[in-house]
């Protein structure tokens, strides 16, 4: 239930932090990290993930596999 | 969307001229004045209000007469951006916005609070800071305003000023004017989603990204209505257009008008940047940029009742210095940090009187050389190329000048007309060889190259190219200098000495500006 960023694409630009709805997403050294425990997907908050939908470089953020599926609501 | 002029473009005059009248005037020149008391004081011209003036007359880039004489600083605090542009790939230093790519220093805005103040105190002619990226300073919008906020407090002498690409513009206005921001740049490439579907990807816009027409549509509107809500408000805004050979360029008249219906102050339109290893879309599709002549018809073409703006020099947002000179190496995060900064604003006072007492000398000097070309009948135009670092005068060597500013004179005078980067022609006192036919491609546009000092080797290459490599002006004002030249090549032609040929186009230098540290 989670996405996660691709840290050697993350350019650092910090535009998806302050969009995250759930606050899952922060710095880490020069680059920015998603605590999966917190991001659903952005499932109830808005039609598209806002992280993918801001990031500047494509495949960027992306579905991590290593964690369930968030079922739409 | 109805057009509405709030500052009519009546009003607007070519600022050269103005900024003449200006000198003039506080210089309490021989033009017969009302004869009121008013020499001397810092009011403006009859004929613009006092607000305006005191607006623009130390800007370097609303002004191309201060952009001699007085120095500006980005602080690079704004990373995120909102847009993607076909000519940005932001894993680079862009070369068409002002944004240095992200492997550059980032600044906190209390870093970037105190750089100011540090350079500021270093370079006293500093008059302007500008928040230009990395990304877009609205997509930032507290990083920003924080950091105007902070110079604002302790450094209230220094004029902010932002640059944008207008999507979150019309949620900002407010705030803007209320940090007493007086100067924004918006970069408005179309008015038309048509074209600008091929200049923009994507947007990312209400918690949704969006692609093609609609993109472009939404970020159009956007521009405009903040552009509207501004000139509104009073503040001074200039738009930047990236000129795009075989997309945007025949539409930027459309973008011209629209803008100026609008209200706003200046248009800058610039050269597209482009080479494929930038990484951009337009580099890897190998969309080219446009050539000088292309850029100067351009440019000529919407020059009608509206400022056009030829000097800008496509900064950095990290940049720090005069327009065409980088001193950002001078002032990195760990130097800053060791620095002990104390704002002195006499000093900085005192120094900028003395810059204003220069630029009223340069403005007679022009005046009376104007005067001797009276009575002269000619079409000849010349293109003259300018080796120079700053005060207005010919005060570079050939071989050390990382840029050359180029002068069209007539019978009306000399006009700045745009400005060449190239590669040093002189590395550690040796001239390069290679690096002089690229110098030539890039002022092959011009008769003749004044210069404070050259070697002879260049001397006669520049010679054999068709280029009159000319000295004797040395440390003299450039207008002058060019007029004078002017007059002497008039003579020869009349007395059949030489016979006036048209020259061809130049280069526009590719890559981004970088500072020679
Ligand atoms: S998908 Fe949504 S909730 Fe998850 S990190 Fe991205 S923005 Fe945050
Ligand atoms: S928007 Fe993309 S590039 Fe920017 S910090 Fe977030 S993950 Fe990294
Ligand atoms: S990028 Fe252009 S507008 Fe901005 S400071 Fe440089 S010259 Fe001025």
């Amino acid at each position: 239930m989670a996405y996660m960023i691709v840290a050697d694409q993350c350019t650092g630009c910090c535009a998806c932090e302050p969009e995250c709805p759930n606050k899952a997403i922060s710095a880490h050294k020069s680059i920015f990290v998603i605590d999966p425990d917190k991001c659903t997907e952005c499932v109830g908050h808005h039609d598209e993930p806002q992280c993918v939908a801001v990031c500047p470089i494509d495949d960027t953020c992306i579905i991590d596999e290593t964690w369930p599926r968030e079922e739409a609501a | 969307m109805e057009a509405t002029a709030y500052v009519g473009v009546q009003d607007i005059k070519p600022l050269a001229q103005l900024l003449d009248k200006v000198a003039e005037h506080k210089g309490c020149g021989t033009s017969s004045g009302s004869g009121k008391a008013s020499c001397g004081s810092s009011a403006g011209p009859a004929d613009m209000s006092p607000e305006v003036w005191e607006k623009v007359k130390n800007h370097p880039c609303y002004s191309e007469e201060a952009h001699h004489h007085y120095a500006r600083m980005h602080v690079a605090v704004a990373p995120a951006c909102n847009i993607q542009c076909n000519y940005c790939n932001r894993k680079y230093d862009c070369a068409n916005e002002s944004r240095p790519g992200v492997v550059s220093e980032k600044l906190t805005p209390e870093q970037a609070s105190k750089k100011v103040l540090a350079v500021a105190s270093a370079i006293p002619q500093m008059t302007v800071l500008g928040i230009a990226g990395p990304g877009d300073p609205l997509a930032n919008p507290e990083k920003t305003f924080k950091t105007f906020e902070l110079i604002a407090k302790t450094a209230p002498d220094i004029k902010l000023c932002l640059s944008t690409n207008g999507l979150a513009l019309p949620d900002h206005v407010d705030t803007i004017k209320s940090f007493n921001v007086d100067h924004v740049t918006i970069t408005i490439n179309m008015v038309d989603p048509e074209v600008g579907q091929h200049i923009y990807p994507w947007i990312y816009y209400q918690n949704k990204r969006w692609k093609g027409i609609d993109a472009a549509r939404i970020l159009s509107e956007r521009q405009l209505l903040g552009l509207e809500m501004l000139t509104e408000r009073g503040i001074l805004c200039k738009v930047n257009s990236v000129m795009i050979p075989g997309i945007n360029d025949r539409h930027l008249v459309e973008v011209n008008k629209a803008v100026k219906s609008r209200g706003a102050f200046l248009h800058n339109i610039m050269p597209l940047i482009s080479a494929p290893e930038h990484g951009t879309v337009f580099g890897l599709t190998g969309q080219r940029g446009p050539s000088a002549q292309e850029l100067k018809a351009l440019q000529d073409a919407c020059e009608g009742e509206m400022n056009m703006m030829r000097h800008c020099r496509q900064c950095r947002a990290d940049a720090v210095g005069l327009l065409g000179e980088d001193r950002s190496a001078e002032f990195t995060t760990d130097r800053i940090d060791a620095m002990e900064v104390e704002y002195d604003a006499a000093t900085r006072q005192a120094y900028q009187e003395l810059v204003e007492e220069q630029r009223q000398a340069k403005v007679a000097a022009k005046r009376e050389e104007l005067a001797e070309l009276a009575g002269a009948d000619s079409d000849i135009k010349l293109m003259i190329a300018v080796a120079t670092k700053g005060e207005g005068k010919v005060n570079e060597h050939f071989g050390h000048a990382s840029e050359f500013q180029v002068y069209e004179v007539s019978t009306a005078g000399a006009k700045f007309v745009g400005h060449r980067r190239v590669d040093l022609y002189c590395q550690g006192g040796y001239g390069e060889e290679d690096a002089l036919p690229t110098v030539v491609r890039a002022i092959n546009d011009c008769h003749a190259v004044f210069v404070a000092k050259i070697g002879g080797c260049p001397r006669d290459e520049l010679k054999a190219a068709g280029i009159d490599p000319v000295d004797r002006y040395a440390f003299e004002f450039i207008e002058r200098s060019a007029i004078a030249y002017f007059r002497e090549y008039l003579d020869k032609v009349a007395a059949g000495e030489i016979v006036h040929q048209p020259r061809g186009d130049a280069d526009i230098r590719q890559g981004a500006y970088v500072a020679a540290a």
